[in-house]
């Protein structure tokens, strides 16, 4: 039988004080320092395109995330990044590398189903949700842009 | 008396034969790594996928309990078996393989206490002269069925906890060895709201505190008549509240528990609040255990073992996760 809410209630109160607390500050601190480190890297990369390779501060972006992908993908391959992930939590999820971990590992889990109905099928398995909700608020901003400047 | 009270089993004649344990490379490095049968040092167990290499570990521990026995497939009437993945895939192909007529069962962690109890059961009513006993779990396999991807880079708190990569198994008969399967006590499914799959510890707790209780109430015994009290994988967030729980009902356990989670792992691996699996009371309790009981350094223990029943649907569709433990109580004898 299911208990009942009050139930439930008095032994979620009864079991606070024995269980550990999340270290929320030193989770955001550790967050901050990583996404930041991606980042200080994500502008090294630019400015070494920038200075080598001819692109110019709007070109630079679409070569340095490529990069950036390319690297988080072998580090997920390689058995790396989950462990970043256990220590910067949000700070390595956040950044183009989280998104990118997310399609290569579920590639790689359901490579054993095959390529089609494995990998293929299961490839935004976790990052679809992001790109959903990309498309949404994309469009959803878009149009809102566009209704400003045509009647404002 | 074969029942006592509504829930508790007692065992006239029936004995733990032979017990073999295959482990991964993680709890082979643990604190009893000297006591497994057979140890990985890969997670993949030299097979070419995760599920292959659970049923690499569960048919490991099948073989080796049957070699110490000095038996073959055929001298077994049952083979109990279930592990985590969805259809219990590796007892149903491990079983394929042995060709022993079949019971899968599945209680999550539970299962290998479930299954011991109800092999046991069968020996000692006479519907069987030997069953082995099998549970697997793999820690890659059960990330996949119930969490995420192994490589996915997500952060879990604390009170997760880390599926043991093993299998054990136990061959039970009516001939004599060093240790007796005493008594059983099937557990009630108990579920106080908990809904975060990352802390199943405080989800399993009530489920191990109702089934001691009722096992020391309908036994008539004290928690000090074991040597030990064993839960399967409560971890450090669940034994607390254990202690607490039955604390409550005057029931002191302090001094004798012990939890197969955080015996399984040294403190200073990587594993959060401790092991869970269907393995990690499996290989705990066959793989030490039952040696400590064999040579007599433990007299009377009762192995607990807890399971949450989680489904990642359900827990989706924001239901609480149910719960349940198993206990059997095994004891020292001296052989004739």
């Amino acid at each position: 039988m299911a208990s009942s809410k009050d139930e439930q209630q008095q032994f979620a109160q009864k079991i606070k004080p024995l269980q550990p607390k999340p270290p929320l500050v030193k989770n955001c601190v550790k967050a901050f320092l990583t996404g930041g480190l991606i980042c200080i890297i994500g502008q090294a990369l630019m400015e070494f395109y920038m200075t080598f390779f001819n692109f110019t501060d709007k070109t630079a972006g679409n070569p340095t995330v490529a990069t950036l992908i390319l690297i988080a993908s072998l580090l997920t391959g390689l058995g790396v990044y989950d462990k970043i992930g256990q220590f910067a939590g949000a700070g390595s999820v956040v950044p183009v590398t989280g998104f990118a971990n997310a399609v290569t590992s579920a590639a790689l889990e359901h490579r054993s189903e095959g390529l089609v109905l494995g990998v293929a099928t299961n490839l935004f398995k976790l990052a679809g949700a992001v790109i959903v909700f990309g498309a949404v608020a994309a469009y959803i901003l878009g149009m809102l842009r566009y209704a400003f400047a045509t009647f404002m | 008396m074969k029942l006592l009270g509504r829930q508790t089993w007692q065992f006239a004649d029936v004995f733990l034969n032979t017990a073999g344990t295959a482990v991964g490379p993680l709890e082979s490095e643990g604190p009893l790594g000297d006591f497994y049968d057979k140890a990985y040092n890969n997670l993949h167990c030299n097979e070419k996928n995760w599920e292959l290499a659970e049923r690499r570990l569960m048919e490991d521990a099948v073989s080796s309990c049957l070699a110490k026995a000095k038996l073959t497939e055929k001298d077994i009437n049952f083979f109990l078996a279930g592990d985590l993945l969805n259809q219990i895939v590796s007892s149903n192909y491990t079983a394929r393989g042995n060709e022993i007529p079949f019971l899968g069962i599945f209680g999550a962690c539970s299962t290998s206490m479930e299954s011991l109890a109800l092999g046991a059961a069968l020996v000692d009513g006479g519907y069987a002269d030997r069953i082995i006993a099998a549970v697997s779990s793999h820690n890659a396999t059960a990330e996949r069925q119930f969490r995420y991807p192994t490589e996915y880079g997500g952060q879990k708190p604390d009170t997760a906890t880390f599926t043991v990569t093993g299998a054990g198994a136990a061959l039970v008969s009516r001939e004599r060895s060093n240790v007796k399967l005493t008594g059983a006590t099937i557990g009630k499914v108990k579920d106080l709201g908990i809904k975060d799959p990352f802390d199943m510890g405080s989800a399993m707790a009530p489920a191990a505190a109702d089934t001691i209780a009722a096992h020391l109430n309908e036994t008539g015994t004290n928690a000090d008549d074991y040597d030990l009290i064993v839960t399967g994988d409560l971890s450090g967030v669940g034994s607390p509240i254990l202690k607490m729980l039955l604390q409550e009902q005057e029931i002191d356990i302090s001094s004798n528990h012990r939890d197969c989670g955080l015996m399984v792992y040294r403190p200073d691996q990587p594993v959060f609040a401790g092991g869970s699996g269907c393995a990690c009371s499996a290989v705990v309790t066959y793989g030490y255990l039952v040696k400590e009981l064999e040579k007599g350094n433990l007299n009377k223990i009762l192995v607990v073992a807890t399971g949450a029943l989680l489904n990642p649907t359900m827990v989706q569709q924001k239901e609480s996760i149910p719960t349940v433990a198993h206990a059997v109580v095994m004891e020292h004898a001296k052989e004739v």
